[in-house]
């Protein structure tokens, strides 16, 4: 992992959430019957937005918009500008060697369409073989099954242990195999938590001549990436985890590995010229990017790295890392309770089970208390059957929980086990 | 710190969670499918033994799931017994009129077993929660398939 500098400054995390709007509210309010504060442990879901993010959206459809890479007129240029000031940014907040490396799409679940279709398309065959594993999310699964039912790939799927750490040594048996053309695994476990050793997979994946696809969705919330330190072919992470909006996901590709990648999607500003007969595209990125792109969502993500690299990545990471901790203890006393990842390496996901209780009811309880929490299988259905469970309660903390809410989580699920008893 | 949820989770849906009737693949059954709720994991299987003058002899259930579709599947294999199919199928389309409408919207079914009605009015506290609605649900939706020679259903 990143080991840049800690900020010396203290985590004020009662001045960090004055920034969130939604976390003044009440939940459950009724003529009667006082609400109860929002204790919002989705954020593994979609995370909230502060008011810079809010703000600069508004303020831009208000001032500045209007379509981008197009005009000639004064806002379009206005309007390109912001947009393209995200890109810098995205590159900057990843640590990419140049903007031109960031392609942006609708959402990480898009991404991860471009690259099978598109990569996958171009330069997987038959017989060839992809590595994924058991705890990835179905966005990092699906795809490539549409891919294998047109290309007829195999795919692999690395074992996790049963802490949740993903089992290296059987990745190194799969890697054995000359047809492995691809490794696509997660840098941070949507269910279990586990951040997996991104630098080390590249390196054995690259040392068996494949390339490497890491799903950043989770990981690149919680802590620093630095692509070209982990040596990633494509990073991919999305804006609404990282308290921007909604609709607006990153793909981070080496330079040569997009330079040798078709379109994904056809249309407009994706192209140089077109005649019926023949159509020529752009550069790379913005032949992967057809369409009217999702400009103010552009705008709003933008904003959101300017939040959270203004608080510090480190001080956002050692911040949940402490109420990671003090979560995981509180509730490993909870008699019936079964955490579900427990990986050394984890971050701020707790999955648990109460023996007797299920997820649901679980789900239901608890958020009369006003603790959100998401319950079910996590779009993870295959790592459910690896742990044997139908379902799990997942608490996930951001920048803005505090330990005040753990003990709430705690208390809520305590109180559902006396309920059910 | 959960009164006001007495509503949904009464002592008899609790009961039925936890001890739930008529579980466990039967020996004999001439009607059976499968029903899932995607969206939680949910999973049952229902079993119908259907006589010759079409009413429901016996019903089980057997899969996981929540309290409320537990106890619902229970409740549910409790009031089909005698039913004809119609008559089963008239009592699901109370059940899930009772489960997402006001009572003035009801429509009417055919007749209703007064009995079983009462039986199944201690899940109308579903209404309230239009997320668990699915799961009170289940059990009938998976019946029907059963019934309609459908062997999986879902509640997607």
């Amino acid at each position: 992992m990143d080991t840049r500098i800690l900020t010396n400054a203290p985590y004020d995390v009662d001045k960090v959430r004055q920034d969130f709007p939604i976390l003044t509210r009440l939940v459950h309010e009724k003529p009667g019957r006082p609400g109860k504060p929002l204790v919002y442990l989705d954020n593994a879901a979609s995370a909230q937005k502060p008011r810079a993010v809010i703000d600069a959206m508004a303020h831009f459809m208000a001032h500045d918009y209007s379509n981008v890479h197009r005009g000639v007129h004064y806002l379009s240029q206005v309007a390109t500008n912001l947009y393209e000031a995200t890109r810098v940014k995205t590159a900057t907040f990843l640590n990419a060697p140049s903007p031109d490396t960031i392609v942006f799409t609708r959402s990480a679940t898009e991404a991860f369409n471009l690259v099978a279709s598109s990569w996958g398309g171009a330069h997987l065959k038959a017989g060839d073989e992809i590595i994924l594993s058991v705890m990835e999310h179905h966005a990092n699964i699906v795809p490539w099954q549409l891919l294998r039912s047109r290309t007829g790939i195999v795919i692999k799927v690395a074992p996790v242990l049963d802490d949740g750490t993903l089992d290296l040594d059987a990745l190194a048996d799969l890697l054995k195999s000359p047809k492995v053309k691809l490794v696509s695994i997660t840098h941070g476990s949507n269910v279990l938590g586990t951040v997996t050793p991104a630098a080390e997979i590249a390196r054995m994946a690259h040392a068996a001549g494949a390339k490497v696809l890491f799903d950043g969705s989770q990981a690149a919330v919680h802590m620093p990436v630095d692509v070209q330190a982990i040596d990633a072919d494509f990073y991919i992470m999305t804006g609404h985890k990282l308290y921007g909006p909604t609709g607006f996901g990153v793909l981070y590709g080496k330079a040569e590995v997009l330079e040798s990648m078709p379109p994904y999607q056809g249309g407009g500003d994706m192209i140089q010229t077109v005649t019926f007969e023949e159509t020529t595209f752009r550069e790379v990125p913005h032949r992967f990017e057809a369409g009217t792109p999702p400009i103010v969502e552009g705008i709003g993500f933008g904003a959101a790295i300017d939040y959270v690299t203004a608080l510090g990545m480190d001080a956002i990471h050692a911040h949940e890392q402490r109420l990671l901790a003090y979560a995981t203890e509180k509730l490993r006393a909870i008699p019936g309770l079964r955490l579900i990842g427990t990986s050394p390496t984890k971050a701020a996901i707790l999955s648990f089970t109460i023996e007797g209780v299920h997820p649901h009811d679980i789900g239901t309880l608890v958020d009369r208390a006003g603790v959100a929490v998401r319950v079910g299988r996590h779009c993870a259905e295959p790592l459910m059957d690896r742990f044997g469970v139908g379902a799990t309660a997942r608490a996930s903390f951001a920048l803005y929980n505090t330990e005040a809410e753990a003990d709430a989580l705690v208390d809520a699920v305590r109180a559902v086990r006396e309920f059910f008893n | 710190m959960f009164d006001d949820l007495r509503d949904l989770y009464q002592e008899v849906i609790l009961d039925h969670g936890k001890n739930p009737r008529n579980f466990g693949k039967p020996e004999n059954f001439n009607r059976m499918a499968r029903g899932e709720n995607p969206l939680c994991g949910d999973k049952i299987n229902v079993y119908l033994s259907i006589g010759a003058d079409g009413r429901v002899q016996d019903a089980h259930f057997d899969g996981r799931g929540c309290a409320i579709s537990q106890a619902s599947a229970s409740l549910m294999t409790e009031t089909l017994k005698g039913k004809t199919e119609a008559e089963a199928e008239a009592l699901f389309g109370h059940f899930h009129d009772m489960c997402t409408k006001d009572d003035h919207e009801h429509t009417d079914h055919g007749p209703l077993d007064p009995e079983a009605v009462e039986k199944l009015d201690v899940l109308s506290g579903v209404r309230e929660f239009p997320m668990r609605v699915k799961c009170a649900t289940l059990a009938w939706h998976t019946m029907h398939a059963a019934i309609h020679g459908d062997d999986k259903t879902t509640t997607e």
